[in-house]
């Protein structure tokens, strides 16, 4: 962070419009990479991957997709999780019926079957917005989560309505070990992250946030909102469906029928605000938040001396998501993101802050 | 006329959705009427919550999420207290706490954030909703409790000369529907005798022009917020003496989102009627239309009363999206 950009000219429209045009931010990035890639690792074990790092990336995919709909385009959405259902459940039944896709495969139509109902249960937002479109939301987390509790056919005709998922294997490489798993959902992530981020500052974009904004406006500018809150829906929906096939598929293994239920859509929300509504990177600190406070509320008592009951750790667990929730809201409402671009700013001025 | 069509196709299908099962003789007329009653108290205690709703939107434009999360602690701190003094001297105390609770939401959440955008707000009230959750679970506890309202709780049998075999009535929801019949007249005479119930309709009709003469807003949500939680501890004691005072409370009391979409977010008729639609619409749904769709589609088991409210007011959403009595929107650039 102490660093100028002093000197460094944009001479090409090749350089002004590429992702990370200073050269101090592309060296810490590779070296971020490569932490991230040959050292990571070696280094962590199992029980991490399994509870902290594997949830993380999975749910920043999922959290990117929701900050797509909601921070970029300004839909609100209380249903996130039932799409993750959907993901879910089509990439199982698209493994189960037709073995011989590879799992990418799989992956990429669960994710457009994902799109294609996000898409139908985004078709009210073209007649209404903000809370009321949160209700419609809600109408297809609990419509979705009950289709597949009661729609035999999805699970398989299994007796508990619970599914098992069949051992991942991508181009002949078998997944299944914490490393190898984190190895792939980091390179699915960094697809995902490469996607959204030219995808926000694209024409697509704009057209989303004009009609964040305010819509009536962006119409009138000449914007479809039809295009603009139907692509958001489904691009959204896209990333959520790949993020819950991989969830069901590389964390959970096998799954109850309400394993995506409304207060994993709540989560979903939750990280995106936390981290900060149009933010990418706010998407990564959200998603961050989420997986380690609960892990930190549960070790913290023993920590501390004085241990607590798992009950009362999850009520208390609710009581400072709430409060969090508030606070972050009164005081910065844009979230970790925000916090983290001002911490940025300040450092580059250091120690002259004028 | 022609606006309007859509509307009234919507209605006239749910009228004969309704009235089919008599009609095709797929059910006996008293058993029918049975499921009708029972829809409508339902009906009553949706509308007790959406009353909650609605009130806090139209007097602070706040969409309350966490409605139901005050009904959860209202119905939990009226069982806990109840197993230590008198009923009345718990709801008495329960009152207060709810009060107190405006209070401090007010204080605390909603006064740091004038001025901000509606959904910044919808969100803060999600904030408000985990926190009371578990808030409530942490100083109430967890367990299922009961609250004894001391009504008989076995159903009668009224109206034998009328319907063949009679129809079996719940004393305990007659007296429910009784007073929630009771809780929305002195409502409504709240509103319209009292001077704070004057400020209050004020203040919902324009926020500045209230503050220029003198209201003062900050008092008056106060107000507000009490009233909806007092609204909350009825919906929550009636429902928790039929249900038990647990969890799956706050969810069922979620339904009032629907049930606000269907009447009109600023509308106190709208709440009441919607509630009664809703009722009535998902239990119908679940008794005649639930059994057809298992056989027809090898379903594992109905249900669907989880989400038929919601379908439902995602239905008129799509024909008249300010609900049943809202005041229609319009937007400037």
């Amino acid at each position: 962070m102490f660093y100028r950009e002093n000197g460094q000219f944009k001479s090409s429209y090749a350089s002004d419009q590429q992702m990370l045009p200073i050269l101090q931010d592309r060296v810490l990035m590779l070296g971020l990479l490569a932490f991230a890639f040959l050292v990571v690792p070696f280094v962590i074990s199992d029980y991490v991957f399994l509870s902290l790092l594997i949830p993380f990336l999975i749910l920043t995919v999922a959290a990117l997709g929701l900050n797509l709909l909601v921070g970029y385009c300004g839909q609100i959405s209380l249903g996130h999780a039932a799409f993750m259902a959907v993901g879910a459940y089509a990439a199982y039944n698209l493994a189960l019926r037709v073995p011989q896709l590879s799992f990418l495969v799989v992956l990429v139509l669960a994710g457009l079957i994902a799109a294609a109902v996000g898409v139908l249960f985004g078709i009210p937002s073209l007649r209404i917005k903000g809370l009321y479109l949160g209700v419609a939301t809600l109408a297809a987390q609990f419509f979705i989560d009950w289709v597949f509790a009661r729609v035999k056919w999805f699970t398989n005709y299994a007796h508990s309505g619970s599914v098992q998922t069949a051992p991942l294997e991508v181009f002949g490489w078998t997944v299944n070990s914490p490393v190898e798993k984190y190895l792939f959902l980091l390179c699915v992530l960094i697809v995902f992250t490469i996607v959204a981020n030219n995808l926000v500052r694209g024409h697509i974009g704009r057209a989303w946030m004009a009609t964040r904004d305010m819509d009536v406006a962006a119409e009138v500018i000449g914007i479809r909102p039809v295009y603009a809150k139907l692509t958001a829906f489904a691009i959204s929906s896209f990333y959520v469906g790949v993020a819950g096939a991989l969830w069901g598929f590389v964390h959970l293994g096998s799954w109850e029928p309400l394993a995506f239920n409304l207060t994993l859509s709540l989560n979903l929300l939750f990280m995106v605000i936390i981290g900060g509504l149009g933010s990418l990177l706010g998407s990564y600190f959200g998603a961050a938040f989420i997986v380690v406070l609960p892990i930190v509320l549960n070790q913290a008592p023993a920590w501390l001396g004085a241990p607590i009951s798992t009950a009362m750790a999850s009520h208390l667990e609710f009581m400072i998501f709430g409060a969090l929730i508030v606070f972050f809201l009164i005081v910065e409402p844009h979230g970790l993101a925000r916090l983290w671009a001002i911490g940025k700013e300040k450092m580059r001025l250091w120690p002259f802050p004028h | 006329m022609k606006k309007n069509a859509p509307v009234i196709a919507l209605c006239a299908a749910l009228l004969i959705g309704l009235l089919m099962p008599l009609m095709t003789g797929a059910s006996p007329p008293g058993f029918y009427v049975e499921v009708l009653l029972g829809g409508l108290m339902a009906g009553v205690l949706y509308s007790l919550v959406a009353l909650g709703f609605a009130l806090i939107f139209k007097a602070s434009g706040v969409f309350n999420f966490a409605q139901g999360a005050m009904v959860l602690f209202a119905a939990l701190a009226v069982a806990r207290l109840a197993e230590r003094m008198p009923l009345w001297a718990a709801i008495v105390l329960a009152i207060g706490i709810m009060i107190v609770l405006a209070w401090f939401i007010e204080r605390l959440v909603l006064r740091p954030l004038v001025n901000q955008d509606p959904i910044a707000l919808f969100m803060a009230t999600l904030g408000v909703t985990f926190f009371l959750d578990g808030f409530g679970q942490t100083v109430w506890g967890s367990d299922i409790y009961s609250i004894e309202l001391g009504i008989a709780k076995e159903p009668v049998m009224v109206l034998q000369s009328i319907f063949q075999g009679g129809i079996l009535v719940n004393k305990e929801d007659f007296m429910a529907a009784l007073v929630a019949a009771a809780l929305v007249g002195s409502l409504a005479l709240f509103f319209q005798k009292t001077p704070t119930g004057r400020a209050l309709r004020a203040v919902a009709d324009d926020h500045q022009a209230a503050q220029s003469i003198g209201i003062p807003l900050n008092r008056m949500w106060v107000i507000v917020w009490a009233v909806a939680g007092i609204v909350a501890l009825v919906a929550g004691v009636i429902w928790g003496s039929k249900l038990g005072v647990q969890f799956s409370l706050s969810l069922v009391a979620l339904k009032a989102l629907p049930v606000v979409i269907l009447g009109g977010f600023t509308s106190v008729p709208g709440a009441i009627i919607g509630g009664l639609i809703i009722g009535v619409g998902e239990k119908m749904a679940e008794v005649f239309l639930g059994p057809p769709l298992v056989k027809a589609f090898d379903l594992a088991g109905g249900g669907i009363e989880n989400w038929f409210a919601y379908v439902l007011a995602l239905l008129f959403l799509l024909v008249r999206p300010q609900g049943l009595f809202g005041e229609k929107h319009i937007d400037r650039v």
